[in-house]
């Protein structure tokens, strides 16, 4: 995914000298994930730089080069980062357009690596994406593997709205469906690995539905798509599982299609549960396809706690915690 | 270990010199004669720039002749037109606090006694640098000759409002004069101005960009962000504080004026930090100049406090008499910059109080007809568009669920 993700912002810096990439140890270095890597050499100190640790600063900056006209991507080193730079996120970027009726825009793509699972303890697990999606005027992605990563950041970048892109690290370098005790696959033996070399573009708003079922909707995004892929299978549920990809605007669309169906729904993220976006998930089917609803709708998510060091795979929402919310979801 | 008893630690807590009912004192402001400063070279180094960050630039004598190395040097036809800029920006600005009176409109904020700041800052710029101001800074738009009808219409809401009655009165947009939408919130423009000029210099444009705020939002951490952006990539911007003594209540040594000046801010950021007589609208012009200079020719940022005073109240939900004494602009030591101005081109022979006189009637019938104008198009009150007109613009293109909700609104 890493691969897939450099490719896609070598392909946007090729076809737009205005592509701008910055972010903490970025440039020369090329990201402490390597997501940036070469692309300095490629195209110059001046398209691809390194900043000051001042998240900030580097979004007020982003801000300012997107009003000037150019299209810049910087990178927060991690999601529990982008704190600081809340208001430039929020207050600015976010309502520009509206506050000058269209005179201001800045087409900034922020992207930034979220999720837990690598003993990164509560200041490198974090999951803040709820918190984008209730602003309005930002738009949200996660993806939840390398093809998908390409092809929606590249939308992503080429999008005039500003984007905040959601970058799952525990599946940077294989898919990961919540067995830490399993040796890791590596993405080249995954369908969703093979990833083209040339442009193109997955549509931002459009969920996919991963695998087909009749029994029951799994609503996800990022690493949890894997967790639910797994998680089914040992639950020996026929789930229909859909990667919402792109969390707002959020392809509504699917969703209903797949609840209508299977008449059952179970939401599933890694971000604490209080007011995360799986309540959203749940506001809207709820207001969409009560009537066709057999059973409550259950939610498997972190737990509200901070994330912890030594009790990651506690907090963890894995395939087991899920395999039994399946089962209740289909005894209900 | 040392067992002598210690003093006890207390808290600092600042603290302005007078309160309301005493009489105004300004003893501790140091007034440097005008005129001693050397004007440096763009390029000078930092040693030769440090003492300009503690130290006051001044033009205007008490005899009101500009002198020593800072003057700008201007034609009386630009002395005139900076005159008349600034009151014009002056009587444009009691006009609309009587429009806020009258219930025309639900605020408004003056910039009184700060008049010099804003336009003579825009006369020294290109018409084309790009201006990232915060809300005190109408002057730059009068400087700018954009037509005042179009910021009644702003303030008022109505529907010429060029932002559809999205903002709080007189937070501007203006794209067409290279003048960025005004956040409200403190202090963002700062790295965004950054921003935009590291845009400029990337591209080898030759357009350079400055912004502003007040001596209390440097104390917000935009403020710092941008002078550490600034310094790193030596952008092409002017990052102005104007010190205006006051934010809101809290007096400027509240943001930490006590302990040094805002100029000297940019001294651990190795910028050059000017200190301007911010009434003084030769100083102001030269500093300015030389500022714009330097970042055009790739010699970097610049820090530059503006001295002045705010003269009027924060904004028209403010009342000054609760936490200053009365009357204290009048014993400002820096005079008002109208006035100062004023006297200078009477001097050079090339002003009259009957000029004066005509020039403030013509500018405020000017003021008059604008405001019939945008009073025609309606005042507070008046909706600027159809209400399901502030769906748009959240993004480029509507989505589905604000699609929704604008349906809701109007089946209400």
């Amino acid at each position: 995914m890493i691969q897939a993700i450099n490719s896609a912002l070598d392909i946007c810096m090729s076809r737009d000298p205005d592509v701008l990439v910055f972010g903490e140890d970025v440039g020369y270095f090329g990201g402490v994930f390597r997501c940036t890597a070469g692309l300095q050499k490629k195209y110059g100190k001046t398209r691809c730089f390194d900043t000051p640790i001042s998240e900030g600063g580097m979004l007020g900056a982003a801000v300012g080069m997107g009003v000037y006209g150019l299209r810049p991507v910087a990178e927060i080193q991690f999601a529990d980062y982008i704190y600081p730079a809340f208001d430039q996120l929020v207050s600015e970027l976010a309502r520009l357009r509206h506050r000058s009726a269209g005179e201001f825009h800045a087409p900034v793509t922020v992207r930034t690596p979220c999720g837990g699972g690598i003993f990164g303890g509560q200041t490198h697990s974090q999951s803040p994406e709820g918190v984008f999606t209730h602003v309005c005027g930002l738009k949200t992605v996660m993806p939840s593997n390398p093809f998908d990563a390409k092809g929606l950041l590249i939308a992503a970048i080429e999008d005039d709205d500003p984007v905040v892109f959601f970058e799952p690290k525990r599946i940077y370098n294989g898919p990961f469906d919540g067995h830490h005790d399993k040796p890791l696959q590596p993405w080249g033996k995954h369908p969703m690995g093979e990833v083209p070399e040339e442009h193109y573009r997955i549509e931002l708003g459009r969920a996919n539905v991963v695998r087909e079922g009749a029994d029951c909707t799994i609503l996800c995004y990022g690493t949890m798509v894997h967790v639910a892929l797994a998680g089914a299978e040992e639950a020996h549920v026929d789930a229909e599982v859909v990667d919402l990809r792109t969390l707002l605007p959020v392809d509504m669309e699917t969703i209903e299609a797949s609840v209508k169906k299977t008449g059952r729904c179970l939401i599933l993220h890694e971000a604490t549960k209080t007011s995360g976006y799986g309540a959203e998930l749940l506001s809207l089917v709820q207001e969409h396809c009560f009537w066709h609803l057999e059973a409550p709708i259950q939610r498997v998510t972190g737990w509200d706690t901070p994330y912890p060091h030594a009790f990651e795979w506690h907090y963890f929402p894995g395939p087991a915690r899920l395999a039994k919310a399946l089962t209740r979801l289909m005894e209900d | 270990m040392d067992d002598a008893p210690q003093e006890r630690l207390r808290l600092h807590i600042p603290e302005p010199k007078v309160r309301p009912g005493a009489t105004p004192d300004f003893s501790d402001i140091e007034v440097p004669e005008a005129g001693i400063l050397d004007r440096p070279p763009i390029d000078a180094d930092d040693q030769t720039l440090h003492d300009f960050a503690f130290a006051m630039i001044r033009v205007l004598d008490e005899e009101h002749r500009a002198v020593g190395d800072w003057n700008p040097h201007l034609d009386a036809d630009t002395l005139r037109r900076g005159l008349r800029y600034m009151l014009h920006t002056r009587l444009f600005d009691e006009a609309m606090l009587r429009c806020q009176r009258q219930g025309k409109t639900s605020f408004y904020m003056k910039c009184t006694g700060e008049e010099a700041v804003a336009v003579a800052q825009a006369m020294a710029h290109r018409p084309d640098d790009m201006f990232f101001p915060s809300y005190r800074q109408q002057g730059l738009l009068v400087a700018r000759d954009w037509p005042l009808v179009d910021l009644m219409c702003q303030i008022f809401n109505n529907p010429k409002d060029r932002t559809r009655g999205r903002q709080l009165p007189v937070l501007y947009s203006a794209r067409d004069a290279n003048f960025f939408s005004i956040s409200g919130n403190l202090g963002t423009q700062y790295p965004q101005a950054v921003g935009w000029a590291m845009a400029s210099a990337y591209k080898h444009d030759s357009r350079i960009a400055a912004a502003w705020v007040g001596d209390g939002t440097t104390a917000e951490a935009d403020f710092h962000h941008a002078l550490t952006f600034a310094t790193v990539y030596q952008a092409p911007v002017i990052l102005n504080v104007v010190n205006n003594q006051w934010a809101i209540s809290s007096y400027q040594g509240i943001a930490g004026g006590e302990q040094s000046t805002f100029a000297s801010r940019a001294v651990g950021y190795g910028l050059p930090g000017l200190r301007v007589d911010g009434n003084d609208f030769l100083a102001v012009y030269g500093a300015t100049q030389w500022a714009c200079e330097r970042a055009r020719s790739n010699a970097g940022p610049t820090l530059i406090e503006t001295f002045t005073y705010r003269a009027a109240a924060h904004s028209t939900s403010d009342d000054p008499s609760g936490y200053r004494p009365a009357n204290e602009e009048q014993a400002w030591p820096l005079g008002d910059p109208i006035e100062r101005l004023k006297q200078h081109l009477i001097t050079l022979g090339e002003w009259d109080e009957e000029r004066h006189e005509a020039l403030t009637e013509e500018l405020r019938a000017a003021v008059k007809a604008d405001l019939k104008t945008a009073e025609s198009y309606g005042t507070l009150g008046t909706l600027p568009d159809e209400p399901r007109s502030m769906f748009d613009d959240v993004f480029k293109e509507l989505p589905w669920h604000l699609r929704e909700q604008r349906d809701e609104m109007e089946k209400l």
